[in-house]
C-alpha cells in the first residue's frame, strides 16, 4: 500500500489566504456577475434542439406526392426489426382502380415501447416507405398510446416526393 | 386616496393610544396582517432562492407557474399538502408533532417588536405652537421598551424546535443535526448578543424605535459600528442555519439533518421556519444597523414610504442571505466553533469595552477610530496565529496526502 501511495506536499497557505475574507468577497463578486450572464437553459417545449439529418428518431410511414401510401406491405421491416416492434397485416389496397398495381398494409403497428431506434427498418425497406423521423419527444399517458398505428404513422410521416412515378405507368 | 391613507395611518395603533375596543381590534387586525405578510414573503423567498440560485448557475429556475414562476410556492404547497404525512413508528410522537410548530412560532413572534414604518410627530412648545422639531415615532405591533432583549430571548427559542425535532425523530442523522444546532446556537447566540451591546450603549435604549430615531438623527450604526454589524450579520446567518453555517442540515453528511424523518406539511413548516427566521434576521439587521424604515428624509413623505423603504432594505439583506448561500461552501464543524469562540467573541468583547469606555469618559475620537482599530487588532491577531502555526508546522495548514496513482489501477506509479 505504502509503496503505491505518494503524498503530495502542497504549499502552505499564505497569510492572505488564511484571512479568507478577500477570497469570500471575490467569490461573492463572481456569483453576482453570473446573475446577468446569458443563461444556457433551453425552454424545452417551445425551443427544441436542431437535430441533424441523420438523426434516428421515431420511425414513420410516408406518402408520395400524389398522396398515396408508399408501403406495399412486403413485411421486410417486420422481419428485420430486432426487437420485433413492428406488426403488419398485408391486404389489398382500398383503391379498386389500382388494386392490380400494389398491395398495402391493413394494419401497421409500431410499438414505440419496444422500438430501439436502430433504423434497420429504414434500411430494409425496398419502397422507401418507412423513415426515421427527427421526432425525439415521444410521450403517452398509457401503454396503448405508445403503440403507433397506421394513421398515426402516416400523420407523423407526411409526404415525401418520389421521382419514380410507378403508379401512372401501370 | 391620500385622505384614505392618512385616515388608515392615524387609525393604526400608536404608542400611548387609549386602550379601547377598537384599539384592541386594530392590534389584532395588524397581527393577522403581519402574520400573512410573513407567510407570503416566506413563500416568495422559496421562489427567490430557487430563481437567484439558478441565475447564479447560468440557469433560469422555476418560471412556468404563473408570471415568472411567481406562483411556484402555491404549486409547492399543493404538493406538500397531498404528500403522505409519514410519522415513523420509532419516533416520540408528541415531540415529533410539536417540533415544527415550535421552530416556526418563535420566528414569527419576534417580528412583533420590529418597527415596519413610522411617522414624525411635531413637538409643541409651551405656548401650544409647533417648535419646528419632530419626534421620530416608529410603528410596530408591540412597542416594548426592552425590544432588543425580547428579540434575543425569543429568537433563540427557535433552536428548541430544531433540537426537539432531531431528538424526537429517533434517528442518528436527525439527532446529530439537532445536537449540532444547539451547539452552534450557543456559540453564536453569544456573539450575536454581544454585537448588539455597543448599539444599545450608543443609543442608551433597548427600544427598537429609539434605535431607529437615533440613527435617523445622527448616522446609521452600520457606519459607526461596522465591526458589530459584521459580527451580527454573520451570527444571524448561523442563527438561521443558513450556509455557510448549515451544520444542522448539512445534506452531504446528515442526509437532511434534523428534518430527515419529516415529510409533507411538517417538513414544509421547518422549511418555512427557516425562511421566517431569515426575514426576521434581515429585518433586525436593517433595524439595528441600517436605520430601519428611515432613509435620509425620504420617509417623511408618509408612512407608506416608510413601509417601502423598510421592505427594500429587508429585501436587500434577504438577497444577501441567498447570495452568500450560493457562493460559500459549508464550514467544517471545528472551523465553525473556532470562528465563533476564538474570533467573534473576543472582538465583540473588545468592541464593547472600547465603546463603553469611550462613552463613559466622553472620548468621542475613540469611536471614530474604533472600527479601524478593531479590524487592525483582528488582523494582527491573525498574523500572530499564522506565524505560530507556521513555526509549529501545524499539519492543518497543508492539505491531506492525496492519492496520485496506485499500481494496478491503470495509473503508473510515480
Amino acid at each position: 500500500m505504502a509503496a503505491n501511495v505518494k503524498p503530495v506536499r502542497r504549499e502552505a497557505q499564505t497569510f492572505k489566504e488564511r484571512l479568507f475574507l478577500p477570497a469570500i468577497i471575490k467569490g461573492l463578486g463572481i456569483t453576482f456577475r453570473r446573475i446577468f450572464k446569458k443563461k444556457v437553459t433551453m425552454q424545452f417545449p417551445e425551443e427544441r434542439w436542431e437535430v441533424r439529418d441523420e438523426y434516428r428518431g421515431a420511425p414513420v410511414l410516408v406518402k408520395d406526392d400524389e398522396n398515396r401510401p408508399k408501403c406495399v406491405a412486403c413485411s421486410l421491416c417486420e422481419y428485420v426489426c430486432p426487437p420485433k416492434a413492428i406488426y403488419i397485416v398485408p391486404d389489398e389496397i382500398e383503391d379498386p382502380e389500382h388494386a392490380h398495381v400494389e398491395r398495402g398494409p391493413a394494419v401497421f403497428n409500431i410499438n414505440m415501447l419496444r422500438c430501439i431506434f436502430c433504423g434497420l427498418c429504414e434500411e430494409a425497406c425496398p419502397e422507401e416507405a418507412i423513415f426515421m423521423s427527427k421526432e425525439y419527444a415521444l410521450w403517452g399517458a398509457t401503454r396503448a398510446e405508445l403503440i403507433h398505428d397506421k394513421e398515426t404513422l402516416y400523420e407523423l410521416g407526411g409526404i415525401r416526393p418520389d421521382p419514380i412515378k410507378k403508379w401512372s405507368n401501370k | 386616496m391620500g385622505d384614505l391613507l392618512t385616515t388608515l395611518g392615524s387609525g393604526l395603533p400608536l404608542v400611548g393610544a387609549e386602550v379601547t375596543f377598537w384599539w384592541v381590534m386594530g392590534r389584532i387586525g395588524l397581527v393577522l396582517l403581519l402574520v400573512h405578510v410573513l407567510l407570503i414573503v416566506g413563500a416568495l423567498m422559496v421562489w427567490a432562492e430557487r430563481r437567484v440560485s439558478a441565475w447564479m448557475q447560468d440557469r433560469l429556475g422555476p418560471n412556468r407557474v404563473g408570471p415568472e414562476g411567481l406562483l411556484q410556492p402555491l404549486a409547492d404547497l399543493g404538493k406538500f399538502m397531498f404528500k403522505e404525512d409519514v410519522v415513523p413508528k420509532h419516533t416520540s410522537k408528541w415531540m415529533y408533532m410539536l417540533a415544527p410548530a415550535i421552530s416556526l412560532v418563535p420566528a414569527m413572534v419576534t417580528f412583533a417588536v420590529i418597527p415596519f414604518t413610522g411617522s414624525y410627530e411635531p413637538i409643541y412648545g409651551a405656548d401650544g405652537q409647533p417648535t419646528g422639531e419632530y419626534i421620530t415615532q416608529s410603528w410596530q405591533i408591540a412597542d416594548l421598551n426592552i425590544g432588543v432583549l425580547y428579540i434575543l430571548a425569543i429568537a433563540s427559542l427557535g433552536v428548541y424546535g430544531v433540537t426537539l425535532g432531531g431528538w424526537a425523530s429517533n434517528s442518528k442523522y436527525s439527532l446529530l443535526g439537532g445536537v449540532r444546532a444547539s451547539a452552534q446556537m450557543i456559540s453564536y447566540e453569544l456573539s450575536l448578543g454581544l454585537a448588539v451591546v455597543p448599539v444599545v450603549l450608543m443609543v442608551s435604549s433597548l427600544r427598537l424605535g429609539d434605535i431607529i430615531a437615533y440613527q435617523a438623527d445622527t448616522v446609521w450604526l452600520l457606519f459607526t459600528q461596522p465591526v458589530a454589524f459584521f459580527i451580527f450579520l454573520v451570527a444571524s446567518y448561523a442563527e438561521t442555519n443558513r450556509l455557510p453555517f448549515d451544520m444542522p442540515e448539512s445534506e452531504t453528511e446528515l442526509v437532511a439533518g434534523y428534518h430527515t424523518e419529516y415529510s409533507s406539511m411538517k417538513f414544509a413548516l421547518f422549511f418555512l421556519a427557516e425562511y421566517t427566521h431569515m426575514i426576521v434576521g434581515a429585518a433586525l439587521v436593517v433595524t439595528l444597523f441600517c436605520g430601519g424604515w428611515t432613509f435620509f428624509g425620504l420617509e417623511q413623505l408618509g408612512w407608506i414610504m416608510g413601509v417601502l423603504i423598510f421592505a427594500a432594505k429587508t429585501t436587500f439583506f434577504l438577497f444577501a442571505f441567498i447570495w452568500v448561500r450560493w457562493t460559500l461552501p459549508r464550514f467544517r464543524y471545528d472551523q465553525l466553533m473556532a470562528l465563533g469562540w476564538a474570533w467573534f467573541l473576543p472582538i465583540a468583547l473588545l468592541n464593547i469595552v472600547l465603546t463603553g469606555g469611550a462613552l463613559a469618559f466622553d472620548q468621542d475620537w475613540v469611536l471614530y477610530i474604533l472600527p479601524v482599530a478593531l479590524i487592525a487588532a483582528a488582523v494582527i491577531a491573525a498574523w500572530f496565529k499564522y506565524r505560530r502555526d507556521l513555526d509549529n508546522d501545524v499539519p492543518k495548514l497543508e492539505r491531506a496526502p492525496q492519492l496520485v496513482g496506485v499500481a494496478g489501477s491503470g495509473g503508473e506509479e510515480r
